[in-house]
């Protein structure tokens, strides 16, 4: 398959609420492979270009589970059956002693879980990609707030695309090659 | 989570002074790593800093080489200088997660602009906890018998000692505080990236961002993944003094077997690591000119904090009184007359009155305002927390239940070099890290600012 020589049209915005109202109205005209990029989290902007489904819960919720089941029975296996020792007359599978260990490795397997899985979801790390390839991107991570539309979209038109975005009064429109 | 966050800054004294925009904000916080040079002043401070670590590790490799005989510790004292100074800073670290993550959950915006720093103090300070116990074993090169591996000898870790918990504890806290400043910092490195000039600077914080762009849906993962792991240090926070607490309160040793020991434990080790936090922040702010986001208002809840967990370790020491007398224990009440009126007398009222009384004076508001008066009583507090731990430690043990076991505990030079030379590590790294890394979180002073303010 020839790659699209083009990855997307890219509009600059100077303010958050400029961008939020970019993505929404560009998501209404029915563009469906867009991105908005920002130097801070802006609460619900991921809505305005249709993302809802965040995994990073259930990632965390499977990683605390498997953390908690692994402190628990690594200490019954280890101290009941594996090598049982009588220490001060205390049975070997003393659940409440346990309780401590089970609790940290939960907190620890869900924690690592959360980390990992927003870096794997997000794909990162990822030290190339297209976007960079615009100069002006660099301020991204400081002032500037980006919206995208992807030449993958399937009502992306070289053309088209670029007036639709024109008529949000970006500050600048570049071209994004892949 | 940004709009009822900001409702608090409206109502309150300024979080960060007006007149900042997104721009100047990125540039007065990353110029401090990317474009100051290192001024005389630093490579003084890092030097003195430096020198004391070297002397740290050479009283370790002095203590590798003859054993922990060079120590002050004897029976009846066998836990000395080691176990008071793990738990003096680990008890430091609570402060920075407490910030970062409780302050996060309380939507307390004024953390964003101490955040950074105070979760740098924390891994600093558990890298410094972390050493005590490893070099006090015994047999140091055996260390790893703590964690539970399939060894030749086919034995565990014995699960029902609270020794086994702590480690658990530590290292999962050590884990996880590594772990939250990481990803707090992901967002900062692209920054640093995007503004750095020079290209090993460029490569190195690239690598670091791990290719951030600041895309939507990375924000919106990013900030799942963030309140998460906030929602999850916070037990773990509590969770660390209290199983530090259990290493004492399970053990029948008059003076540590008390069910007050875990609440205040947190409390006292809030205590202290706010007050390390101001002793950190008020030096960081006058000499890097950051007093528009380091503000009147941060230190003054800073002092608030602190005059709150004191009152909270005040009632601890008088439940201990009480209960010395109300258990009808002899050797319970013997352990209270002893602290009052024993060898170790002198320590112990100089920690009521570091920790009791001279804290009475956050009080009053021009002590709470006062940046000169908050660090000198940052450092009593400081010196009253350690001294909490040393009579809890070496009163407690020096007079047990036989007269014929009692006996004295005196802190040699290797003691004491061992314990400076941390607090060098501790600074060094602190140096390093304000060199380094963005010492105030940048994005999230952004979401401070009016403009960052969405309305649907």
């Amino acid at each position: 398959m020839k790659r699209d020589p083009v990855y997307g049209i890219m509009a600059e915005f100077d303010s958050a609420q400029a961008l939020v109202d970019a993505a929404k109205r560009t998501h209404q005209a029915g563009y469906q492979k867009i991105d908005a990029y920002s130097p801070f989290p802006i609460e619900g902007l991921a809505e305005e270009i249709g993302f809802y489904r965040d995994e990073v819960p259930l990632v965390v919720l499977i990683g605390g589970i498997v953390g908690g089941l692994t402190g628990y029975l690594m200490q019954y296996w280890m101290s009941a059956v594996d090598y049982p020792l009588n220490i001060g007359g205390k049975p070997p599978h003393s659940w409440p002693a346990f309780i401590v260990i089970t609790f940290e490795m939960t907190i620890l397997f869900a924690g690592i879980s959360a980390v990992f899985g927003m870096l794997a979801l997000n794909g990162l790390p990822m030290p190339y990609h297209p976007v960079f390839n615009v100069p002006r991107f660099s301020s991204a991570s400081k002032d500037r707030f980006f919206l995208i539309v992807f030449s993958s979209d399937p009502k992306y038109d070289p053309a088209a695309t670029r007036g639709f975005l024109q008529e949000l009064k970006p500050r600048s429109i570049s071209e994004v090659p892949s | 989570m940004d709009e009822q966050y900001k409702a608090t800054v409206d109502t309150q004294a300024p979080v960060m002074e007006p007149g900042y925009t997104f721009g100047t904000v990125t540039e007065k916080i990353s110029a401090i790593v990317l474009t100051r040079p290192a001024s005389n002043g630093w490579f003084v401070g890092f030097g003195i800093a430096f020198l004391l670590m070297m002397m740290m590790l050479y009283a370790i490799g002095y203590l590798f080489l003859k054993g922990v005989g060079i120590w002050g510790v004897t029976i009846p004292i066998g836990w000395g200088f080691a176990i008071v100074n793990f738990v003096w800073w680990i008890g430091i670290g609570h402060a920075g997660t407490l910030i970062s993550a409780i302050l996060l959950l309380l939507r307390q915006s004024w953390r964003n602009s101490i955040n950074r720093f105070a979760e740098a103090m924390t891994l600093f300070a558990v890298a410094c906890a972390g050493i005590f116990p490893g070099i006090h074993v015994g047999r140091p090169w055996l260390a790893y018998w703590l964690f539970p591996y399939p060894s030749t000898m086919g034995v565990w870790p014995q699960f029902r000692s609270p020794l086994i918990w702590d480690v658990f504890a530590v290292s999962t806290y050590a884990t996880i505080s590594a772990l939250f400043w990481f990803i707090g910092l992901i967002p900062d490195m692209a920054t640093l990236r995007d503004r750095a000039t020079n290209p090993v600077a460029r490569i190195v914080y690239g690598m670091l961002s791990m290719g951030w762009r600041g895309s939507a849906r990375h924000w919106h993962r990013y900030e799942t993944a963030y309140l998460l792991l906030a929602g999850l240090a916070t037990p773990l926070v509590l969770s660390v003094h209290t199983v530090v607490s259990f290493d004492f309160a399970v053990g029948i040793v008059p003076g540590w077997h008390t069910t007050i020991f875990p609440p205040y434990f947190v409390a006292g080790a809030i205590y202290s690591g706010f007050a390390m936090v101001l002793m950190l922040a008020i030096p960081i702010r006058k000499i890097y000119n950051l007093e528009d986001f380091i503000t009147e208002l941060h230190l003054q809840n800073a002092a608030k904090v602190m005059l709150a967990t004191g009152l909270i370790v005040a009632y601890g020491y008088g439940i201990e009184a009480f209960m010395g007398w109300y258990s009808g224990d002899r050797y319970d009440a013997f352990t209270i007359w002893n602290r009052l009126h024993g060898p170790y007398a002198v320590p112990y009222w100089s920690l009521l009155i570091c920790n009791i009384f001279v804290p009475q004076l956050l009080w009053i508001k021009k002590m709470r305002t006062s940046p000169v008066a908050l660090f000198l009583l940052s450092g009593v507090i400081l010196v009253g927390m350690w001294l909490e731990r040393f009579i809890i430690v070496v009163v407690s043990l020096h007079r047990d239940f036989l007269t014929s076991s009692w006996g004295m505990y005196y802190p040699t030079r290797w003691d004491w070099m061992t314990y400076v030379g941390t607090i060098g590590m501790f600074l060094a790294a602190m140096f390093l890290f304000l060199r380094l890394l963005p010492a105030i979180s940048i994005f999230e002073m952004r979401t401070l600012l009016p403009e960052a303010e969405v309305k649907e």
